[in-house]
């Protein structure tokens, strides 16, 4: 007689189309500057990856210090450095042949630059765009520059979608009260999914000696353990606010997210898959397959077969 | 403890005040601080006892950069970094008098490997160039029969001549010590079959040849590296070079990881993450720099 032997949970995900071994996404901001760091992410487990937000110019961001680590998270203004649309498709230009789903993100000032980024980045074989309509820290773009009302997020979304068939995910900040609204403007505006949710704040941290912030922006967004609990009940009232309008459309839940049984807690409040970046920093940029291991093996002690099975569980 | 109950470790700066400038020659000061109190320290994240040679601190100017140094002392009083003229941040640094607030973030990344078992050998040489001799001191400092190989473009441009006697002097130029580059004086004892062990710091160029000469020479050797840096912790990205992150898998790395590493001493990525060669304007380290690369 053989021994049976226990059944491992299935934690793969099908998210838009995209077939993720695993629900655990980079998140947008975190290592994805480059495509060797993209496969090597890969090799760490994650089911996809997102890169750094590319806009149509370079950017040089914010002087540093722009990223700081406290005791109950991270402080960041960043300030969307990044190489700007030309290098990176260059960059990025096979990323379709990398082993896991790579998301493109694409930032702008108004409308056009964003369909403008869209059009050009999508070619390099992208498997899904995210756009961020949320950014706390920067001048110009998210929530500065007023993308986080349900006209902006409408208007910006319906031009990005006229310029990729892709999938669309509208990344929402946590800092809206009405989070549920602009999901709903976002697949109004054709987007396929909700990204939720971006940073906290912004917030600040001030050195005592020396009298001054510590970001040179002084201020920034705050992400890791501290913006946790926010970011559950922003998955949890935007899943919310699809139920209720009857919609469809998967959510990615980003903020916080350190271990399985996080990662769990997302997916109970409605996510389909689940954004890591802080915790790269506290747990090493092998904490993606580490997440989906904890994952599956807190699933199996807890007797759930499939993600499908507890998505959602704590909605009404 | 549950897995993945790994606690944040803070990363926040600790503002320590210039006790000493010492002039060093016509480019470079070496700024001295008090050490700090530990337990104070620690609860910022900087622990100067976890420090090994070849890590690097954020040095942070409030209202105006934070770039990343080497510590180029360290003992139970005293801690220094040691800077070249370069750019707006490094000019600033050298204009510092007694007394000014400078603000410390660190260690951060991965030193040198090996110290201990090399520690007492005299098989091993210390390769600098330019002020990447400073990042070498401290790993002098604790590996005194290690002899320590300076090159600079001229003699006003070397560093350390009194500080550490077991010291072999090259300059471009010839107005100091031999003329030429510490790679002649490897390549010697590569032949005479004297090292076991190689460390370097200094213009890519440099340090590629050293990594080359090892190389063929069955000598180990590791290199420190400097990329253009913002977090500083491992999570920005920015100082990528094929798919490694200089500031938290480096900034120390060994001759078999560089043999992989094709950007090694051919490409940087500026400021805003855009990739640019290399130029010989960077290689040397006192001549001009283009904008992005200056700190």
């Amino acid at each position: 007689m053989t021994k049976q032997r226990p059944h491992k949970p299935d934690i793969s995900v099908n998210l838009c189309g995209m077939a993720l071994r695993n629900p655990i996404i980079m998140a947008s901001g975190i290592l994805g500057v480059s495509r060797e760091l993209l496969v090597r992410v890969a090799e760490c487990g994650a089911g996809a990856a997102t890169i750094k937000s590319v806009s149509p110019e370079p950017r040089e961001g914010h002087r540093n210090p722009t990223v700081i680590a406290y005791e109950a998270g991270m402080l960041n203004a960043v300030g969307y450095s990044n190489a700007g649309v030309e290098e990176a498709s260059r960059e990025f230009h096979d990323v379709g042949e990398l082993p896991i789903p790579i998301i493109a993100s694409a930032i702008g000032h108004e409308a056009d630059e964003f369909a403008e980024v869209a059009a050009k980045l999508m070619p390099c074989g992208f498997a899904a765009l995210e756009i961020p309509l949320s950014c706390p820290h920067t001048p110009g773009y998210g929530v500065l520059a007023g993308h986080s009302t349900p006209e902006a997020t409408e208007r910006i979304t319906r031009a990005v979608r006229a310029a990729t068939e892709r999938p669309i995910f509208v990344k929402l900040s946590p800092s809206i009260p009405a989070i549920g609204e602009l999901a709903l403007a976002a697949l109004e505006g054709g987007a396929d999914g909700i990204s939720a949710v971006n940073s906290l704040g912004p917030g600040m941290i001030i050195d005592v000696e020396a009298r001054e912030p510590v970001l040179d922006f002084k201020v920034g967004g705050v992400s890791g353990p501290a913006l946790r609990p926010i970011a559950v009940r922003c998955v949890y009232d935007v899943a919310t606010a699809l139920r209720k309008a009857d919609v469809e459309a998967p959510i990615i839940g980003i903020g916080g997210v350190t271990n399985g049984r996080d990662a769990l807690e997302m997916i109970m409040a409605g996510a389909t898959a689940v954004g890591v970046g802080t915790a790269v920093y506290s747990r090493g940029i092998e904490v993606f397959g580490k997440i989906a291991d904890e994952l599956q093996a807190l699933c199996g002690r807890l007797g759930i077969a499939s993600l499908a099975e507890v998505r959602g569980a704590v909605l009404d | 403890m549950q897995a993945g109950a790994e606690r944040i470790r803070c990363s926040l700066p600790i503002v320590l005040t210039v006790q000493e400038v010492k002039r060093e020659n016509d480019l470079m000061v070496t700024l001295l601080f008090p050490v700090p109190d530990p337990g104070e320290a620690g609860e910022r994240g900087l622990d100067l006892a976890a420090f090994v040679p070849g890590q690097f601190f954020m040095v942070w100017l409030p209202r105006f950069d934070e770039k990343p140094y080497a510590l180029s002392h360290l003992d139970a009083e005293c801690l220094a970094i040691t800077v070249q003229r370069r750019g707006p941040f490094s000019a600033r640094l050298c204009e510092l008098k007694a007394g000014a607030k400078v603000g410390l973030r660190g260690p951060f990344g991965r030193g040198f490997g090996d110290i201990e078992r090399h520690g007492a050998s005299r098989r091993v040489a210390l390769i600098g160039g330019g002020c990447g001799t400073a990042v070498l001191a401290p790993l002098a400092e604790r590996m005194s029969r290690a002899t320590l190989v300076q090159g600079a473009n001229s003699a006003n441009f070397l560093i350390y001549l009194d500080r550490f006697p077991n010291q072999v002097v090259f300059t471009d130029d010839g107005s100091a010590g031999r003329k030429g580059y510490p790679t002649e004086w490897l390549k010697e004892q590569a032949a005479a079959g004297g090292l076991d062990m190689v460390y370097t710091c200094g213009p890519e160029v440099m340090a590629e040849a050293v990594v080359s000469i090892c190389r063929q020479a069955g000598i180990g050797c590791q290199v420190a590296m400097e990329r253009y840096m913002k977090c500083g912790i491992g999570v920005c990205g920015q100082c990528e070079c094929d798919g490694r992150l200089v500031c938290k898998d480096g900034p120390c790395f060994s001759g078999e990881e560089l043999a992989v590493m094709p950007s090694f001493g051919r490409v940087r990525r500026d400021k805003s993450g855009r990739r640019f060669e290399i130029t010989i304007a960077v290689r040397c380290p006192s001549a001009p720099v283009p904008p992005d690369a200056k700190g």
